[in-house]
């Protein structure tokens, strides 16, 4: 069987002699020897190193070095003289027996729980959309555009909507589900208690699951015809191609983007800061707003780092096993 | 309904029903907020929070006039499209740059960069919005580049948000290019530029349109880093609209009249766009 | 080979972070510089209907300004979702405006920073003197003890707001001076999807407002004395238990209020479902959402009994905006004559006309446009009964972890949990535990 061939390799042969021959027409200043070879791909990434340099990693090496301060706003003016707190920040805030480590481990499960409901739901409906849109049919390019417009809404307003949406006594949602299909016997609130976290899942998928649908659509386009008709007069039907020659195809797109979508998901902080305000409910308190509440609102930098460094370690780890476990499921793949 | 000619054997029943029924309910997912929005924008305020009906009662058009003075939307409007299109444009470049080099060469600290580059991806933007903001403003100081408070800072800062995932996507796509293309292309005389921009880059075009839609958007949505970074010339849409909220009043009917005008135009380059997202490798190299 | 290169890489950037890290504070720490002495930035809180409002109404006064001294003001009006995070930023960076507003609940924080520019009884002389400045006021511009760290601008008051209609309807004839006549005239009130009184629920500063004063009525504060956070004792918990009573026990909240966050108890008010609300200064909304002023009527916020005062007859927080100089100002004697402008008594009459707000000034309140009856109240109550919130340097934690507390509060009652002395009190503890330093 040939199913199983993914288009994620390079040394992929017999498909391009035709092509190779032409385009000889107008050609460049001749790049100088000398970094033809070994110069030539640092070249290509300086700019893409510079930027993430100054943008990121800096920035990055600052903050780390604030969660060892005592930075509270005694010293936000001059952070040299913050008192050196060594790992004090770090300690509170993994402390789990008092009260701020164990509202950041709450607040860690419930985004873990948050994150993987949402990255799934997202996948999940981009790729149906995806799938379903492969083929022709009158209406698709509308289809499309309309796909994309929770894309194109400002975070703020499209979100602003959903709190709209959402309120217990005069949104849509209680307006359908309670008055309409009488599915509750009050109207219940979703905006705090335990229901906010239905509701945080849902604004995250809404907002999310077009960028899954734009990434494998455009993933889709990978896929040589020849597979489908080779597999078509093997006698595979529409469903069956689905599962053996589109979803396998797909993996190298999948891995990225399932990963980007979980770091976005978890870091997401505009979500649940415009639905909740500062003070989001037990039940959908995100750590983003966690560590913006632990930082900014209330003026303790050091400790707000603190936690953010944790995070990150955090993260990497879950991209180091992640990609370790991906790369390998890849490699036997194509073996 | 025509078919494909490409598509060996009609669906079958059942995948036509799936079909219909799920882009149905996608469809409604996607667009109930923005029937919401629509509705809400066409009251008067007074009837915006009261009890939701699907048919509004009030109607008026007063919100569309009133959102140009509320606040400054024009110019909020135009610094979002010069910063998100700005960084748009820098963004898949330099992506298309990197996911080239890393893509078509072999050479020391490849695997680091490609790792190093997406675990940015993972830095919680609490924890350096206020380094990043400082090293602007040091910039400012020492070199006289006026990085904070000015559009370029903000195109810097969205243009790396970006670059990460960009790059990966294209090291994706250019990979699933046949090398023998540029290889050839190479041999004829152009360099390894001319092959990129004459081989890879045109094959590539579903892949760079989806990151460069991506990247806009990226851009176009950001609320944190704007809003510390923007002063009143430079406000972007995403934290502009905000100013529909004072104190005492919100004024919802105009908040969606706005969002709605403002997301037209970038629906409208939707449209435009979605042709390319599918055309490229078909007719380019595998055919 | 690979190392060493490692290595270098980790010194780069270590040596770039050490350079951009020092912090923006380079400038004089004495109190601002007079290198250019023609030019002020001055950022502005959002005070009027919208940022682009308040624009028309600032700029022909920042020209007044620029005629009397030649001095040219930049302005910017910062939306309040904005302000504190960008304030913040110029202090870590000392790249701010010259003259700022901030919420006066801000000011023993900023204060702590060191940013602004502390009011000695030099500089308040250079402006005409403490005295003429309600003392509440300018207790609400910093910790006690200190130079304040800003001047009063404008200030606002909690007062109660009654629908008319609604209260005769239900016979009654006087607005409720106390709580207990409060909750009986609400209970009156509260049938027929029709309710009492209006809450925010989910707005953490309101809940503070609303606590704070009910806590003073039971002789408590949330601090002691050396700004120890005390919020467990028995009148904190007393406080916060009769507020969010009103609708757990007595019936006279809606349920739906729990959530609200966005003011929508005004629009419920203004449609005739609530009957009262404890608001700063809530005219011009009820106009914007169509009410006429004849239709609703302002008294003071209750008390437990007798009238207004001091003490456990508190019943406002002093509301309002401080003005604030930058110590990283370039041009300090321009800065504080601008202070002196928007300060001064016509100033003051014509912003505070226009905002709807009181003056702080006292020869400013004079002016008969603050005796309407709706804005006597305010004024009355800011003069006579109104305590600032604590002036502390941690307030904004306070107004979170306190703020928080009660919104879950909220949320309990509106879900039929119980809301006991036990719950309130163990909700407190928990915010007091997240209380830092």
């Amino acid at each position: 069987m040939t199913t199983t061939v993914t288009p994620g390799r390079t040394d992929r042969a017999g498909s391009g002699e035709s092509v190779g021959t032409k385009d000889a027409r107008g050609r460049l200043p001749r790049i100088p020897d000398r970094i033809r070879h070994g110069g030539l791909p640092y070249l290509l990434l300086l700019p893409a190193v510079v930027l993430e340099l100054l943008v990121h990693l800096i920035p990055m090496v600052i903050g780390i070095a604030m969660s060892f301060r005592q930075l509270t706003q005694f010293y936000i003016r001059n952070w040299g003289q913050a008192p050196w707190a060594a790992f004090d920040n770090y300690r509170v805030a993994v402390d789990f027996d008092a009260p701020i480590g164990r509202a950041l481990l709450h607040s860690f499960y419930v985004t873990c729980l948050f994150s993987v409901l949402a990255v799934g739901l997202s996948w999940l409906f981009g790729v149906a959309a995806a799938i379903m849109m492969q083929e022709n049919f009158r209406g698709r390019g509308l289809l499309r555009a309309v796909f994309l417009t929770p894309y194109a809404l400002p975070v703020y307003a499209a979100v602003i909507t959903w709190a709209f949406m959402f309120q217990r006594d005069n949104g849509l949602i209680n307006h359908v589900l309670h008055d309409q299909l009488g599915l509750t016997d009050q109207p219940s609130f979703w905006l705090i208690g335990d229901n906010s976290f239905v509701a945080l899942v849902v604004v995250a998928v809404w907002k999310s699951w077009p960028f899954a649908f734009l990434i494998l659509m455009a993933g889709l386009q990978n896929i040589p015809r020849e597979l489908y008709e080779a597999a078509a007069i093997d006698g595979a039907g529409v469903w069956q191609q689905i599962r053996k020659i589109t979803l396998p195809s797909l993996r190298p797109v999948n891995q990225v983007l399932v990963l980007v979508l979980f770091l976005w998901t978890f870091n997401d902080f505009n979500t649940p800061y415009v639905l909740f305000g500062r003070a989001a409910p037990e039940a959908a308190d995100l750590i983003s707003i966690h560590i913006y509440q632990s930082s900014f609102v209330t003026w303790n930098f050091g400790s707000g780092s603190a936690m953010s460094v944790l995070l990150l370690l955090f993260l990497l780890l879950v991209t180091a096993v992640y990609l370790l476990l991906t790369s390998r499921g890849r490699k036997t793949a194509d073996a | 309904m025509p078919r494909p000619p490409s598509s060996p054997t009609a669906p079958p029943r059942s995948f036509r029903w799936t079909r219909r029924i799920v882009l149905t309910f996608l469809s409604a997912f996607a667009l109930l907020p923005v029937y919401v929005m629509l509705s809400s924008s066409l009251k008067p305020l007074q009837d915006v929070s009261g009890k939701f009906q699907w048919i509004p009662s009030g109607f008026t058009i007063r919100p569309y006039i009133d959102i140009w003075d509320t606040v400054p939307l024009a110019r909020y409007f135009l610094n979002s499209l010069v910063v998100a299109g700005a960084a748009t444009v820098l963004s898949v470049v330099i992506a298309v740059f990197a996911a080239y080099a890393v893509s078509r060469y072999r050479f020391r600290g490849r695997r680091v960069f490609t790792v190093t580059v997406l675990s940015t991806q993972m830095f919680p933007g609490i924890l350096f919005l206020l380094p990043l903001f400082l090293i602007f403003v040091n910039i400012g100081n020492t070199t006289g580049i006026a990085l904070y408070g000015s559009r370029g800072g903000l195109i810097l800062t969205y243009l790396t948000f970006s670059l990460p995932f960009s790059i990966w996507m294209l090291i994706g796509y250019f990979d699933s290019i046949p090398r023998d293309l540029d290889e050839a292309a190479m041999v004829d005389g152009c360099g390894a530029l001319g092959a990129l921009f004459r081989i890879v880059v045109p094959a590539a075009v579903p892949g760079i349109v989806a990151v460069a839609v991506y990247a806009f958007m990226t851009a176009w949505g950001e609320v944190l880093f704007a809003s510390v970074m923007t002063n009143d010339t430079t406000r972007t849409l995403s934290v502009g609209l905000q100013g529909y909220a004072t104190q005492n009043d919100v004024y919802w009917n105009q908040v969606m009249a706005a969002s709605l005008v403002v997301s037209v135009p970038v629906v409208a380059g939707f449209l435009l766009l979605q042709r390319y997202l599918v055309a490229g490798l078909t007719a380019g190299a595998v055919k | 080979m690979r190392t060493s290169r490692a290595a270098l890489a980790v010194t780069v950037v270590t040596a770039l972070a050490a350079v951009t890290a020092c912090g923006g504070g380079t400038s004089t720490d004495g109190g601002g510089s007079n290198e250019s002495p023609k030019t002020l930035t001055y950022w502005a809180s959002n005070q009027g209907p919208s940022v682009e409002a308040d624009k028309k109404i600032l700029t022909p006064e920042l020209k007044k300004f620029e005629e009397q001294t030649g001095i040219k003001v930049k302005l910017e009006v910062i939306p309040w979702s904005d302000l504190l995070n960008r304030i913040l930023a110029a202090t870590t960076s000392g790249q701010g405006p010259d003259v700022l507003n901030i919420g006066n609940t801000w000011s023993a924080s900023l204060q702590a920073t060191g940013a602004l520019l502390p009011w000695d009884q030099k500089s308040f002389d250079a402006i005409g003197g403490r005295d003429r400045f309600v003392a509440s006021a300018v207790a609400s511009a910093g910790a006690e003890g200190k130079d304040p760290a800003a001047v009063p601008l404008y200030s606002l008051a909690y007062a109660l707001y009654y629908n008319k209609k609604m209260f005769a309807d239900a016979g009654i004839s006087q607005p409720p001076t106390t709580w207990d006549q409060l909750v009986a005239d609400g209970k009156k009130i509260s049938k027929d999807g029709k309710w009492a009184l209006g809450a925010e629920g989910g707005n953490l500063a309101n809940n503070i407002h609303q606590v704070f004063v009910l806590g003073k009525q039971h002789g408590a504060d949330f601090f002691d004395s050396s700004g120890k956070p005390t919020f467990t004792s028995d009148g904190a918990v007393a406080a916060v238990k009769q507020y969010v009573d009103f609708m757990a026990k007595d019936k006279i909240v809606a349920p739906g209020n729990a959530e609200y966050a966005q003011n929508q108890s005004l629009q419920d008010f203004a449609r005739g479902k609530t009957a009262m609300v404890l608001w700063q200064a809530a005219a011009s909304t009820f106009a914007a959402q169509g009410m006429k002023p004849a239709d609703w009527g302002v008294a003071p916020v209750p008390v437990p009994a007798g009238t207004p005062g001091t003490g456990q007859n508190t019943n406002s927080m002093v509301a309002g905006i401080n003005m604030a100089v930058f110590k990283n100002t370039k041009n300090a004697d321009g800065a504080k004559k601008f202070v002196k402008f928007m300060t001064s008594d016509a100033e003051q009459k014509l912003l505070n006309k226009t905002y709807g707000s009181i003056p702080p000034v006292k020869a400013a309140q004079q002016d008969p446009a603050f005796s309407a009856p709706d804005l006597k109240v305010l004024r009355d109550t800011l003069a006579t009964s109104a305590a600032p919130l604590p002036q502390v340097p941690t307030e904004s934690q306070f107004e979170t972890a306190v703020g928080t507390a009660v919104k879950e509060l909220w949320a309990d009652a509106a879900a039929g949990r119980p809301v006991t002395t036990e719950s309130v009190k163990d909700r407190l503890a928990k915010a007091q535990q997240q209380m830092q330093q």
